[in-house]
C-alpha cells in the first residue's frame, strides 16, 4: 500500500522533473546570442526538415483534397449545394486539416528523425565531446534545429493547404463538374484573410514549436542506449501527435468557438 | 558545393511556400482574372442585388455563357450596377432581353439568368457596353414575408 503511494509520488517528481530539463534545454538553446555560422547550421537543418519532407506533404495534401472533393460533393448534391464544395474543401483544409495533417506528418517524417540523430550523437558521446571542446552543443546542434523546424512547418502547411485546395479542383470541377467560378468565387466570398488564414498559420506555428521541442527533447533526454534511442523515437511520434491532437481542439474553442 | 545545392533547395522551398500564400491570398481571398477567351460587356441596373457575388455565372436556360465581372453603385441614383461579361459566342441577344437574379437550389448560390427576348423583324442587338433595360431584382425574404403579411392584414 505504502509502496503503491511512493510510486505515485516518484513518478509525479519524475514527470515534473522531465518538464523542467524540456524548459531549461529549451531556454538554453533559443537564449543564446544567435551567430552568423548559426545561421548557416540552421539552413541546413531547414534543408533536412523541410525540403525532404515536401514530397510527402504535396502528395498527402493533394490527395486529402482530392478525397475531402469526392465525399464533399456526393452529400452536397443531394441539396443541390454543390457550388459550396469549394469553401467546404478551402475552409477544412486552412482552418483544421493543414496544420494538423502536416504536424501529424512533420511528427512521423522529421521528429522521428532529429530524435534519432540527437539520440545516437548523445549515445555515442558526441555531444560530450562537443562540451569538451567548450562548443555549447545546445547552441550548436539543438538551436538550429529548434528554429529550422519553426520555420518549416508553418510553410509546409501553406503548401499543403494550397495543393489541398487545387486536388478539390481536380476533382470538383474537372472531374465531376462543379462550375469553376462559383467553386472560387463562392470560396473567396466565404473565406476570411485573417479570420482563416492566418489563424491556421498560427495553428501550425503552435504545432511546429511543440513538435520540434518534443522532437528534441526526447533525443538529448533519451537513454544513451540502442533500446532507449528507439523507445524516445517511438515517444516522439506518440507524445507529439497526441499534444497536436489535444493542442488543436484548444486551439479551435479560442480562435471559432467563442464569439 | 553541398552547402550551395542545400541553399540552392531551400531557396526552392521558400519560393514554393511563396506561390502558395499568393494563391491562397489571390484566389481564396481576393479574385484573379482567370478567363481569356473573348468575351464582351454588358451592363444591367438592379433595385437589389441580394448575395450576388463578383465571378458569379451568368446563364441562359441553365447554360454558363459568362461571369459577373464587378458590381458597383451608381453615384448618381444610388441603384447597384452588375457588369456582366459575355462570351463573344454569345453576341446576338435582342434589347427586348430581360435579366434576373436567381438562386441556384433552395439555398444555393445567386446567379444572373438571362431571358432572351421575342426577336421583332429588326431588333436592336445588345453589343458591348449596353444597359439592359428589364431587369429584375433579386428576391429577398424580408419582403417576400412582409408582403405576405401585408396581404393577410388587409383581407
Amino acid at each position: 500500500m505504502i509502496q503503491k503511494i511512493i510510486d505515485i509520488g516518484h513518478n509525479t517528481l519524475n514527470t515534473i522533473a522531465t518538464f523542467g530539463r524540456a524548459f531549461l534545454m529549451l531556454v538554453g538553446a533559443l537564449c543564446a546570442a544567435p551567430k552568423i555560422k548559426n545561421v548557416r547550421l540552421t539552413i541546413q537543418q531547414i534543408y533536412v526538415v523541410g525540403v525532404q519532407s515536401l514530397l510527402i506533404i504535396i502528395v498527402s495534401g493533394l490527395f486529402i483534397g482530392m478525397v475531402m472533393a469526392l465525399q464533399g460533393y456526393t452529400i452536397l448534391v443531394n441539396y443541390g449545394a454543390e457550388g459550396s464544395l469549394g469553401p467546404m474543401v478551402a475552409l477544412s483544409l486552412l482552418r483544421e486539416l493543414g496544420p494538423v495533417v502536416t504536424a501529424l506528418l512533420f511528427a512521423g517524417r522529421a521528429g522521428s528523425a532529429l530524435t534519432a540523430e540527437i539520440g545516437l550523437m548523445k549515445a555515442t558521446e558526441q555531444l560530450s565531446s562537443l562540451e569538451m571542446m567548450a562548443v555549447d552543443p545546445l547552441r550548436r546542434v539543438v538551436a538550429p534545429r529548434f528554429w529550422a523546424g519553426l520555420i518549416a512547418m508553418p510553410m509546409l502547411a501553406l503548401i499543403f493547404s494550397a495543393v489541398g485546395i487545387l486536388g478539390g479542383h481536380l476533382v470538383g470541377v474537372d472531374w465531376l463538374g462543379v462550375d469553376a467560378g462559383s467553386y472560387w468565387s463562392i470560396m473567396q466570398a466565404t473565406v476570411e484573410w485573417d479570420k482563416d488564414v492566418v489563424n491556421g498559420i498560427i495553428k501550425s506555428i503552435v504545432f511546429a514549436f511543440v513538435v520540434t521541442w518534443i522532437a528534441i527533447f526526447k533525443g538529448y533526454d533519451a537513454i544513451p542506449t540502442s533500446e532507449g534511442i528507439s523507445q524516445a523515437t517511438t515517444q516522439t511520434v506518440v507524445y507529439s501527435s497526441l499534444t497536436v491532437l489535444g493542442l488543436d481542439f484548444v486551439l479551435t474553442a479560442l480562435m471559432f468557438g467563442i464569439n | 558545393m553541398t552547402t550551395r545545392k542545400t541553399e540552392l533547395m531551400v531557396g526552392l522551398f521558400v519560393i514554393l511556400t511563396i506561390a502558395a500564400t499568393l494563391l491562397l491570398a489571390i484566389n481564396v481571398a481576393n479574385k484573379g482574372l482567370a478567363s481569356d477567351d473573348q468575351t464582351y460587356t454588358l451592363y444591367a441596373k438592379f433595385d437589389n442585388i441580394g448575395g450576388l457575388q463578383p465571378r458569379s455565372a451568368v446563364r441562359v436556360g441553365g447554360v454558363t455563357i459568362g461571369r459577373v465581372d464587378r458590381i458597383y453603385l451608381d453615384p448618381e441614383d444610388f441603384t447597384p450596377v452588375v457588369v456582366l461579361q459575355i462570351s463573344s459566342q454569345y453576341n446576338t441577344f435582342p434589347d427586348t432581353t430581360s435579366v434576373a437574379i436567381l438562386t441556384s437550389g433552395l439555398l444555393g448560390e445567386q446567379y444572373v439568368g438571362l431571358q432572351p427576348g421575342f426577336a421583332f423583324d429588326d431588333p436592336y442587338i445588345l453589343a458591348n457596353g449596353d444597359y439592359i433595360e428589364d431587369t429584375k431584382s433579386a428576391l429577398v425574404l424580408e419582403d417576400l414575408i412582409g408582403q405576405f403579411l401585408f396581404s393577410r392584414d388587409s383581407e
